[in-house]
């Protein structure tokens, strides 16, 4: 079952307007200060609706962070709670907060907002509706590491920027934080929430990403160790904080325990952000009749089959064998009228105009991959552009100082598989869906001419 | 220790000097970008993996401990 807060925060209409579906939840949570019963969701919005939970809100549902007075503390109650990264790459929370304590210097605190992906809304939708979780997580997430240095960084939008702002001066008008937030912009890039990207950001530099050794645990921001985590863990961290590890895991499955939040794009062309527990039936998620492939995992994921994708729930574990994975939640239902080839070569085109082009086999690899991925969708094809493509595809992979080659060509391999069928109709000179009209969401203004990056 | 190449691909621009000292370990590719074994650097090539690693223009290439 899953309880749904309609996306109230879009990057084109910032704020709490359009649709707004009750959520089907089941109501509330306990008085402030007792522990609500952990399989309700949502936890991370508000039971009702999508109004932006406020300071005095948040404080008489939540109470107070619950500092637990010494670093370190935090970090065993993520490990017993089985918290993974909401970012993307579903890493152990502890093991990252664990090096970073161990570091000899003080380390830099970020929290991450920046969501490049175009198909993604649920970091947005989350800061905007309950910014006082996220910026409690980080608080807690400093503490946890003996940090003073605490950021968040977040695309440039004044209406959410402006709200974070005035969240971060009430609570620090309230005497709630213990270290200093500063916001700070991340630049309208798929790549700009990649962690060693954003430490050079921060750094004062163009938010690339950099090679690694060192990682950025190691030497991030300014060369200091650095913790990064995504704005939903921190979010997730503040409930666990406050309510334990059993309480968190009462929801998810044992192998991958929790909630997240999930980009829905239902095959009818709507776009919602939900919570929902790990392990829940797809089908459940996005209708899968007339819908031909679900993409998981946004555009560094994997198509896979609606037949393989109703038989699956969302988990790496049903996931990764079909060379998908949960990602950061997106979940896209492809109609059957639509072609999947067209779809992912408009996507790959943009992909690869986000490389940052520091890397050679990624500045000259992925260009030629769209271009014969283009070259598949139109009418009686090349016949050698699909292997070159995926000549091209071996000679990227792993060649990046990030995974940008590879998160691009595993999506790309992933439609020359799934939609094979529809690779044949187009050498025979034919096509699900000649009209063409984009499925896929891309950004409208992409900032490739201006080759903004800082 | 067992070390291996890398190339830190943001600071490589393709002058390909690295395979003509190391052809045992490095080719290019279609682009000219060097094309590096993964595998513990044997021993008998010690002397030319450092040449290579001195010589790279770009100062590219590095021996880092095997993964």
């Amino acid at each position: 079952m899953t309880y749904g807060t309609t996306v109230p925060y879009s990057a084109s209409s910032p704020g709490p307007r359009g649709s707004q579906r009750v959520s089907p939840g089941p109501a509330g949570t306990g008085p402030a200060g007792t522990g609500p019963a952990g399989g309700d969701l949502p936890r991370l919005l508000p039971v009702h609706g999508a109004v932006p939970v406020d300071l005095h809100t948040h404080v008489s549902r939540y109470a107070a962070p619950p500092y637990f007075g010494h670093p370190g503390q935090l970090i065993p109650v993520l490990k017993a709670a089985g918290l993974t990264g909401r970012g993307g790459a579903a890493f152990p929370v502890y093991r990252k907060l664990q090096a970073v304590a161990e570091a000899r210097t003080r380390p830099v605190v970020i929290g991450n907002g920046a969501e490049g992906e175009p198909a993604s809304d649920k970091d947005k939708s989350l800061l905007w509706i309950s910014p006082h979780l996220v910026l409690d997580g980080l608080q807690l997430a400093a503490e946890a590491v003996g940090s003073q240095a605490v950021a968040l960084y977040v695309h440039r939008n004044a209406r959410l920027q402006e709200r974070l702002r005035a969240a971060v001066a009430e609570r620090a008008a309230a005497g709630i934080d213990r270290a200093p937030v500063e916001i700070i912009d991340a630049p309208p890039r798929f790549l700009a929430g990649e962690e060693s990207a954003l430490a050079s950001r921060i750094s004062g530099q163009p938010a690339m990403p950099r090679f690694k050794p060192p990682r950025v645990f190691e030497r991030g921001v300014v060369g200091r160790p650095t913790l990064v985590h995504n704005v939903e863990t921190l979010a997730h961290m503040a409930l666990i904080a406050r309510y334990g590890p059993a309480w968190f895991r009462a929801v998810g499955t044992p192998g991958e325990p929790g909630s997240m939040l999930c980009t829905l794009h239902p095959a009818d062309g709507r776009r919602d952000v939900v919570e929902t527990a790990l392990g829940t039936p797809l089908r459940e998620l996005l209708r899968l009749d007339g819908t031909q492939a679900v993409l998981s995992g946004g555009y560094h994921g994997a198509w896979v089959p609606a037949a393989d994708a109703a038989r699956m729930t969302l988990s790496n574990e049903d996931l990764q064998p079909a060379g998908a994975f949960v990602g950061a939640g997106v979940l896209v239902a492809l109609p059957a009228t639509r072609c999947g080839i067209a779809e992912t070569a408009r996507v790959a085109r943009y992909l690869a105009l986000e490389s940052a082009g520091q890397c050679g086999p990624c500045f000259n690899g992925l260009p030629r991959i769209a271009a014969a991925l283009d070259e598949v969708a139109s009418p009686r094809p090349d016949p050698r552009a699909v292997t070159d493509m995926i000549r091209w595809a071996g000679l990227v992979e792993g060649r990046g100082a990030c995974h940008h080659p590879d998160g691009t060509t595993r999506f790309v391999r992933s439609a020359l598989h799934v939609f094979r069928e529809e690779i044949r109709n187009h050498s025979a000179g034919r096509c699900v869906d000649p009209a063409r009209e984009p499925f896929l969401p891309l950004p409208a203004d992409t900032a490739l001419a201006a080759a903004d990056w800082s | 220790m067992k070390k291996e190449l890398r190339v830190d691909p943001t600071a490589c621009s393709g002058h390909g000097l690295c395979a003509e000292l190391l052809p045992e370990l490095i080719t290019l590719d279609e682009w000219g970008y060097p094309i590096v074994a993964r595998e513990p650097v044997p021993r008998s090539l010690d002397r030319h993996v450092r040449r290579a690693v001195t010589d790279c223009p770009t100062l590219a290439l590095r021996l880092l401990p095997a993964s």
